[in-house]
């Protein structure tokens, strides 16, 4: 489903953020990618999604990431932001969630109908007409998860989706996440919830990709994790002092 | 909340005020741009001594406020900042037109202070007229209309995305005036040794954030049109609408009502 084959970027001359990166993400897998601050993450998403443009393949579905592609490309993905706020610009949840539908040339009554659908699978319903700048940081971004699912993606990009949520909106946000069937590819700082949704993880490193294999596995590697800036998830460490 | 915490509520209130479903709410945006186009241009063209003439003018935003709902004081509140300065243009007519144009017993009216009086009045009922097509339609069907009546993708984006910008823009120096005023207790404002760095970073800021929401919006197959605006169809409705609107500025501006009136009641 997704491919990288010998990405490299750079936001600046000689200072790669990417070096020689491949990894491969088949067909309905979840995958966690995780790293420190600067390893790369969010750079692997904007070059996935045609946002930044790096040297090496990168291939969606056999289609290859070019611009001339992008509009297909982006019809396959669905990308979850880690600030809700830039995702949700409409004023209302339900215009939001139509957007993309309306956009990919679905009528008002298909849209609608998607648009109820997600909410309903979601259990948002209550959330359908709210003022996006009257719901709570918990409730946006499962708006936000929302209005993404409503473009029936085929693969589900996330980044830091768990990030300034209190307990309860995080677990919903984990729940949601393990129940999406199609392929997820989710960068966070939040192992536990990798653990929780994730059955390989990618660990990036400094630009490259440092470890790959089982989330069982890499996140129970205290020697890597910890070689690479990370500890393991507070499931796996035991009861902090 | 901040002053600018509050700004950024007022500018989300726009969008709740355009959500309305009055009969104004319920016409055909391209109508109401029209309309108001025609209105402010009969407006402007008044002669600047017309203040009698003008002032009947104000009857078309006081039925619209009537009948979409929408109230006068939500209106001159959120255009307070504007207000004043429209209301300074003119200010200094006073001062270099002395010419008596009216006597009214031992009041003497230079023409300064009824052209100062006329811009003014022009200035308020422009600001209203479009204040009222913003409250009663929302920003995307606005930019549709605009689309359809065959004005420039580029320009059209540039007004939507201008108009998005500006929430983000607020948000983020509602943020760092928050953080400011934190690490400055008891100073008013910003110091003006901070402003080069303040609004350097604000600027940085809100470009990143532009450039995100606007990522999110091609993400979502945005391509420059408006396919998720409201597109209901231009009915015959509509088309009345306009016309007697527009016939009725005309009138307006080329009978003298007041006068008219004036003299059938003192007869």
């Amino acid at each position: 489903m997704i491919e990288f084959q010998h990405v490299s970027f750079a936001y600046e001359k000689d200072r790669p953020v990417l070096k020689d990166v491949s990894f491969r993400i088949e067909k309905g897998e979840a995958v966690g990618l995780i790293g420190a601050n600067g390893a790369g993450k969010s750079t692997v998403m904007k070059l996935l999604l045609g946002l930044a443009e790096g040297e090496g393949r990168i291939l969606v579905d056999g289609t290859e990431v070019r611009r001339d592609t992008l509009p297909e490309i982006r019809r396959k993905l669905g990308f979850v932001l880690q600030n809700s706020d830039n995702q949700m610009f409409m004023p209302t949840v339900y215009e939001d969630m139509v957007f993309a539908p309306l956009n990919y040339g679905l009528s008002r009554e298909e849209a609608d109908a998607r648009a109820d659908a997600v909410l309903k699978r979601l259990h948002l319903e209550d959330l359908k007409n709210r003022y996006n700048h009257k719901i709570s940081g918990g409730e946006k971004r499962m708006a936000a998860i929302a209005t993404v699912l409503a473009m029936e993606p085929e693969a589900v990009l996330m980044d830091e989706p768990t990030s300034a949520l209190d307990p309860y909106n995080r677990r919903i946000v984990i729940n949601t996440v393990r129940e999406l069937e199609m392929t997820k590819l989710i960068t966070s700082h939040d192992l536990d919830m990798i653990l929780d949704t994730c059955g390989r993880v990618i660990l990036l490193s400094e630009g490259r990709v440092a470890a790959e294999g089982p989330a069982g596995e890499i996140l129970r590697d205290r020697t890597l994790l910890e070689s690479n800036r990370m500890e393991l998830p507070l499931s796996l460490a035991g009861r902090p002092y | 909340m901040n002053k600018m915490q509050r700004a950024m509520h007022e500018l989300s209130e726009m969008d709740e005020l355009a959500a309305g479903s009055s009969p104004v709410h319920a016409l055909h945006p391209a109508a109401k741009l029209i309309t108001t186009v025609v209105y402010i241009l009969v407006t402007l063209s008044f002669d600047k001594y017309d203040l009698g003439g003008l002032v009947p003018m104000v009857l078309w935003p006081v039925m619209l406020f009537q009948i979409s709902g929408t109230s006068v004081k939500t209106c001159f509140y959120k255009l307070r900042i504007v207000l004043p300065l429209v209301m300074a243009v003119g200010l200094f007519n006073p001062f270099f037109d002395k010419t008596v144009l009216l006597q009214l017993g031992s009041l003497s009216v230079s023409g300064g202070v009824v052209s100062m009086l006329t811009l003014m009045l022009k200035g308020v009922f422009c600001l209203m007229a479009s204040f009222l097509l913003m409250a009663t339609t929302p920003i995307d069907s606005l930019c549709a209309a605009l689309r359809k009546l065959r004005v420039p993708k580029l320009i059209v984006t540039l007004l939507l995305l201008t108009y998005r910008y500006v929430g983000v823009m607020t948000e983020e120096l509602a943020v760092m005036t928050e953080a400011y005023s934190l690490r400055a207790p008891g100073q008013k404002g910003i110091h003006i040794s901070a402003w080069g760095s303040f609004l350097g970073q604000l600027l940085l800021r809100s470009m990143d954030r532009a450039q995100e929401l606007y990522s999110s919006m091609l993400l979502r197959g945005y391509r420059q049109e408006f396919y998720y605006a409201d597109h209901r169809a231009f009915r015959r409705g509509d088309a009345l609408y306009m016309l007697a609107c527009s016939s009725v500025f005309l009138l307006l501006r080329n009978v003298r009502i007041a006068e008219l009136l004036g003299s059938t009641i003192v007869r």
